[in-house]
């Protein structure tokens, strides 16, 4: 391992050196809160020649994301970035840019999604996305969203993988907030991503290749999508395995869950993004008192990691999912599904309450932590919720 | 890969290429769209002037033509649009329906 640089940085600002590191032959992006300091910072990477990337700025979300499948249909390592509306507004071609196989890497800075407008952090627009084909990596902090987008480069392109991969971090706590942060060597990073190797290109004229075929006839449509499922399910043993190549590389352990004090929790909260570092310093404290509790965070929400998951779970007794993006008209909130999914096969069933928290970058305080966990004694107690769904940290007292 | 376009209906998952990428050139070709036509173009050599209107505006390149000559329509890919009907100055063209028009000498591919 080479020289390692130690700075104050933002999410952000570390995808953008992620990118640099990188160096992708296009980036087609248009800026939107709270992505901006993604493109912001990279647009002047290019423009001072620190990277020979064609940076092309469109005039939407929508052209950023075809340029993107363009340029990597083409046979480029193509890369986007984008949050909330601009998100929604590709909605379309995600599909596409799964459903061709291209490994493009998008980094989406979560955020709420109109009406009302809010410009702050929640995962409406990559919840809303979630069955669109893309890998999915969630960042905790400002370190795992660097790390996320550099792993995902490889990801989307192992040959068994050839899936778009989304690399989000929560908008405003995580890109844009400094925290301390370590950037590897410019040659580790490339060594480690490797040279591009496009698969189909259009410009490799000698074998000359068309992409977007009709499938409409004689059930192919219903083949091509099979594929598409055993591709992402297969992906996750490679993710594991990238993510701990890495490790060789930076020192930093990768998991598809992050698990804390889950040796002996009783009582487990499962949560996306920045938010589970507040639970695990609630937890910490709790932990200081003799409770056992426990935290597991999801960094891997596409492939979902159902098996993990229920293992991290085998001893719980209590658990609070904490969604921070809601499914109107279901029965419980996105995460809540797939946590309830994992324990429906599990030999250890452990009781489990959904709340929906920090929509529009609503605070998660201490107090906030500290209530989700005495739910937990109650629900113990078999003292039931009002709802199955509770909303928490909004203005109204339950 | 070769593509054996006969083979496809035994095409699954595995064999399909990745992506549904076409791995050879002109594969569209092959692809008979003739199969969509309710109504297919009559062609009237007696009238035809060889003008090449329709050559020009058939969006699926279907005017058959040899040595500057129109030979007839290509109906494995014509999808009876009917605009060579539309643009055509000298009756040499008319529109008549599927079922009516089976067996009328017009050139196949």
């Amino acid at each position: 391992m080479r020289d390692v640089k130690v700075v104050a940085s933002s999410g952000d600002l570390m995808i953008a050196e992620a990118f640099r590191q990188i160096d992708p032959d296009v980036v087609a992006a248009y800026p939107i809160t709270p992505q901006t300091i993604i493109v912001e910072r990279f647009a002047k990477f290019v423009a001072d020649g620190l990277v020979h990337t064609e940076y092309v700025q469109v005039e939407s979300e929508h052209s950023a994301m075809s340029a993107t499948i363009g340029a990597s249909a083409a046979g480029a390592r193509a890369a986007t970035a984008t949050a909330s509306q601009g998100l929604a507004f590709m909605w379309e071609e995600l599909h596409v840019a799964s459903g061709m196989r291209l490994p493009i890497v998008m980094a989406n800075a979560n955020r709420a999604l109109s009406a009302p407008i809010n410009i702050h952090g929640d995962h409406s627009d990559a919840m809303g996305s979630r069955d669109t084909g893309w890998i999915m990596l969630f960042a905790e902090n400002a370190q795992e969203a660097y790390d996320n987008t550099i792993l995902a480069f490889k990801i989307a392109e192992h040959p068994e993988v050839r899936l778009p991969v989304m690399s989000c971090l929560d908008g405003f706590v995580t890109s844009h907030a400094l925290e301390r942060c370590e950037i590897n060597d410019d040659q580790d990073v490339k060594d480690f991503v490797g040279p591009n190797k496009p698969q189909n290109a259009l410009l490799d004229t000698d074998n000359p290749v068309s992409h977007g075929m009709f499938a409409n006839l004689g059930n192919v449509y219903m083949e091509v999508k099979y594929a598409e499922r055993l591709a992402m399910e297969n992906s996750l043993p490679i993710i594991k395995n990238i993510g701990d190549e890495w490790e060789q590389v930076c020192g930093r352990p990768f998991a598809p869950i992050n698990t804390f004090g889950l040796e002996d929790a009783e009582k487990v909260v499962v949560i996306i993004g920045s938010a589970a570092g507040n639970f695990r310093a609630k937890a910490r404290e709790l932990r200081a008192q003799g409770e056992k509790v426990g935290v597991i965070g999801v960094r891997l929400f596409r492939p979902f990691p159902y098996q993990e998951l229920a293992e991290a779970l085998s001893k719980a007794k209590a658990v609070a999912v904490l969604d921070r993006a809601d499914s109107f008209g279901s029965r419980e909130a996105p995460l809540c599904l797939e946590v309830k999914s994992a324990l429906y096969d599990a030999e250890n069933r452990p009781l489990v309450r959904n709340y929906v928290y920090g929509l529009g970058g609503a605070d998660v305080t201490m107090e906030l932590c500290q209530k989700v966990f005495e739910d937990l004694d109650d629900l113990m107690n078999n003292k039931k919720p009002a709802r199955e769904v509770s909303y928490v940290g909004g203005r109204s007292k339950e | 890969m070769a593509w054996d376009i006969s083979k496809e209906p035994e095409w699954t998952y595995q064999e399909l290429p990745e992506g549904l990428v076409a791995i050879e050139a002109g594969t569209s070709a092959q692809y008979n769209t003739g199969a969509w036509r309710t109504e297919r173009p009559i062609y009237d050599r007696e009238k035809c002037t060889d003008c090449m209107l329709c050559w020009m505006h058939c969006p699926d390149s279907s005017v058959l033509v040899a040595d500057k000559v129109m030979t007839g329509i290509d109906l494995f890919h014509c999808k009876g649009c009917g605009i060579c009907v539309e643009v055509c100055r000298f009756d040499a063209l008319s529109m008549m329906n599927e079922e009516d028009a089976k067996g009328i000498g017009v050139c196949e591919m």
